[in-house]
């Protein structure tokens, strides 16, 4: 069982590669030599796009060249922490909501907002559910970068297999819930869909808000787990699984519900309209698969969220850095974001961005902005992030009831938010 | 031997005393200056390296299990209080069970090592090396790929061990995510990854047994269990106490297999499996580097220290009682 040794060596030549790699970004060059910047993104699908950005950068700055760094979403912030407590952090990264309060708090990224009105830059262009994502105790931390919403993404040939119609605007909990026991076929292996408790963004926050709850109160300071409508929205999804129509907890354990998808096995997934690129590229999915509107419940409802640019605050070339995050913002950039990336944040690009996707119905995403919530979030969002995991988990599996699961979080959550 | 200064070997040494000759000259004092010099000139780089990644790591873990850690570095003083916050914590003593299974399983995986090699070291045995590499194979493999492709095979769904199991009409559980199997299945691959290296030191073991001991018994009418028993297994008992010791280290360091397997982060926080196979490192790579919580995992992994220190003191106490050296 294991080879301490050979742990250890690896990760001693990991850290050696992280430091030398890091040295390489941060050398101390004269004011008008050639500069390296080392930019850390999350999402495969985008680096080529990100390196497309970096070359188009590289040519309106001849000096500045910059290092597009993948780390996968499932290591970006633990590499990303350890990174900058160890002080290698990269100079532009990727910022999400949940993060961004805790990294500006702790003063890790720069404000950018003198820098935004030196430059008169108009945030107006940005949804304004973004610029207050990233807007900590009055400051502007990040440039909106793109953003996104959430669907139904479905399988077409089952849908026809079942006799079922297509989810189309205005269609409610009942019709999901209808098409949901037709969908299901037990012979041949294919579920409704994959009620995976592991993306509050893709499912429980949308059900959540849909039924009239709430993740945590506007004023960030207590959490909503306990409130009846917000129990509801959790309900969706336990109940699901109870009845068969999503796979339990075990197998989607063992294959994701985004592989039992694309090969077939799930009529629908609740995916966002980040899964464009992928399910474009794939080859089963790219001609069987499109996407609806989320299913109306109290009300309509789905999860907005954008990544955003921000500077560390530790990088070496802070004007090269905000150069760079300033272009990204910029029309231009969202342009070519939006040919082959995610929906650009910079508004009047997005119709680029339709038009580049016209595969699938992806107006449906755009449309969702009237009547999307923001993505909730706190101070330390990621502590009750991991009791929603913890707690949820239980009551999917059938280890406890939903009520009480939710009200455990919502003591457990509390507790977190009073100490924030 | 005991050489004294004056290069005259004592009496109580256990070797004979060699008449002096010209060979044995008595060497000047500066001449084992030098001497000595060069030795620690010579292990100095490894002494280096243990200084610098091994005992200076350990010494600043120690320090920091005493400290509280802001999310992004920076840390303060608060004496024992993580501590404290350990031994309440029904989480770390739920891993701690986890890892002590997992070590007894461990220990489990030697008898069969022992079989395995009692049976590569038969005379008639064509091609012993060829099977000694087919064993030792896993055991070179990097963990991550012995875990990936285990992961795979466990699958509950389309898993290759539950699809031959469905062959002969059995329905496979989801092996690593059903709490009553997970363990099991991940410490079988920590048994099988194991397997060869504890094999080929068993095998080195019996080979320098002497054959006469063989011959002699079995003129006395000794079977080969009872000459397995009799002699295998007292001359070999160095062997196992090696890799006993061994295993023991090893399995209160599990991580890889279940962080690659079992899942980390959020993915591990949806296996409902994930309670039961979570090990004390797993719990001290989740507090150090997810939770940033690094004065805590600090303490989490001294208390690790602790014990195997104290379990391999106390292997090296039993030793005396089931030992023959030989």
């Amino acid at each position: 069982m294991l080879r301490p040794l050979r742990l250890g060596l690896a990760a001693m030549l990991a850290a050696a590669l992280t430091f030398s790699a890091a040295a390489c970004g941060s050398d101390e060059h004269p004011a008008d030599g050639p500069v390296t910047l080392s930019y850390m993104v999350w999402d495969t699908n985008q680096v080529p796009v990100m390196k497309e950005l970096a070359a188009a950068f590289t040519k309106e700055h001849p000096t500045v060249t910059v290092d597009v760094q993948m780390t996968p979403w499932t290591d970006y912030w633990t590499k990303l922490r350890a990174a900058v407590s160890g002080g290698a952090a990269p100079d532009v990264f990727w910022m999400n909501g949940p993060n961004i309060q805790l990294y500006a708090d702790n003063k890790v990224i720069v404000p950018l907002s003198d820098r935004i009105s030196d430059a008169g830059i108009d945030l107006g262009v940005y949804p304004k559910a973004l610029v207050d994502l990233y807007t900590f105790e009055g400051k502007v931390y990040g440039l909106p970068k793109d953003f996104d919403t959430v669907g139904v993404w479905y399988n077409k040939e089952l849908f026809d297999a079942a006799k079922v119609a297509y989810p189309t605007d205005g269609w409610t909990w009942a019709d999901f819930k209808a098409a949901a026991a037709k969908l299901t076929n037990p012979a041949k292996g294919v579920y409704a869909i994959g009620a995976s408790v592991s993306s509050g963004q893709e499912y429980f926050y949308n059900t959540i808000y849909q039924a009239g709850g709430q993740v945590i109160s506007a004023d960030g300071k207590t959490s909503g787990y306990d409130q009846p409508a917000t129990i509801e929205g959790l309900r969706f999804w336990t109940d699901l699984i109870k009845a068969g129509q999503s796979p339990d907890l075990k197998t989607m354990t063992d294959t994701q519900p985004l592989q039992l998808f694309e090969s077939g096995k799930l009529a629908m997934y609740w995916g966002g309209s980040w899964n464009v690129s992928e399910f474009s590229k794939n080859e089963y999915t790219r001609t069987r698969v499109d996407v609806g509107p989320l299913p109306t419940g109290v009300r309509k409802a789905t999860i907005i969220h954008g990544v955003a640019n921000v500077v560390s605050s530790k990088t070496s070339h802070p004007e090269q850095a905000w150069e760079f995050v300033r272009f990204l913002g910029s029309r231009p950039a969202a342009e070519i974001l939006g040919r082959s990336g995610p929906i650009p944040a910079y508004t009047g690009t997005q119709t680029g961005w339709a038009s580049a996707n016209a595969r699938f119905k992806v107006q449906y995403f755009l449309d969702a902005v009237t009547y999307a919530v923001p993505y909730p979030v706190s101070r330390n969002t990621a502590a009750w992030n991991e009791a929603e995991a913890k707690h949820l988990s239980r009551a999917y599996s059938g280890e406890v009831d939903v009520e009480t699961a939710a009200t455990a979080l919502a003591k457990d959550m509390n507790a977190l938010l009073a100490k924030e | 031997m005991v050489v004294t200064e004056s290069g005259v070997v004592r009496a109580e040494s256990v070797v004979p005393p060699v008449p002096p000759g010209p060979t044995r000259r008595r060497r000047s004092w500066r001449h084992q200056r030098s001497e000595a010099l060069w030795a620690y000139l010579l292990i100095a780089p490894t002494g280096l390296g243990l200084a610098v990644f091994y005992l200076w790591p350990v010494l600043q873990t120690a320090y920091f299990s005493f400290s509280e850690w802001g999310p992004f570095g920076g840390h303060e003083w608060i004496g024992l209080d993580n501590y404290r916050t350990l031994v309440g914590d029904a989480e770390a003593l739920r891993a701690l069970g986890n890892t002590t299974l997992y070590t007894v399983l461990g220990l489990a995986g030697i008898p069969v090592a022992i079989v395995f090699a009692a049976l590569l070291n038969r005379r008639q045995l064509r091609a012993v090396s060829v099977y000694r590499m087919l064993f030792f194979l896993p055991m070179v493999t990097m963990p991550v790929a012995v875990a990936m492709v285990w992961r795979w095979l466990y699958n509950g769904e389309y898993g290759l061990i539950n699809h031959v199991l469905s062959r002969v009409g059995i329905d496979g559980p989801h092996w690593i995510a059903d709490p009553a199997t997970a363990l099991y299945a991940l410490a079988a691959v920590g048994i099988w990854t194991t397997l060869g290296y504890n094999l080929v030191i068993f095998l080195a073991g019996m080979q320098a047994i002497p054959r006469e001991l063989y011959e002699a018994a079995s003129i006395d009418g000794a079977g080969p269990l009872v000459q397995f028993r009799r002699i295998t297994l007292p001359l070999l008992s160095p062997s196992i106490f090696f890799v006993s010791v061994l295993s023991v280290i090893g399995s209160l360091q599990l991580f890889d297999l279940v962080y690659v397997i079992g899942g980390s982060g959020q993915s591990a926080r949806n296996n409902p499996a994930y309670p039961r196979i979570q090990t004390v490192v797993a719990l001290f790579y989740e507090k150090a580097f997810s939770s940033n919580d690094r004065g805590y995992a600090a303490a989490i992994v001294m208390a690790l220290l602790l014990l195997i220190v104290a379990l391999t003191a106390v292997q090296f106490r039993l030793q005396r009682r089931w030992v023959h050296y030989g």
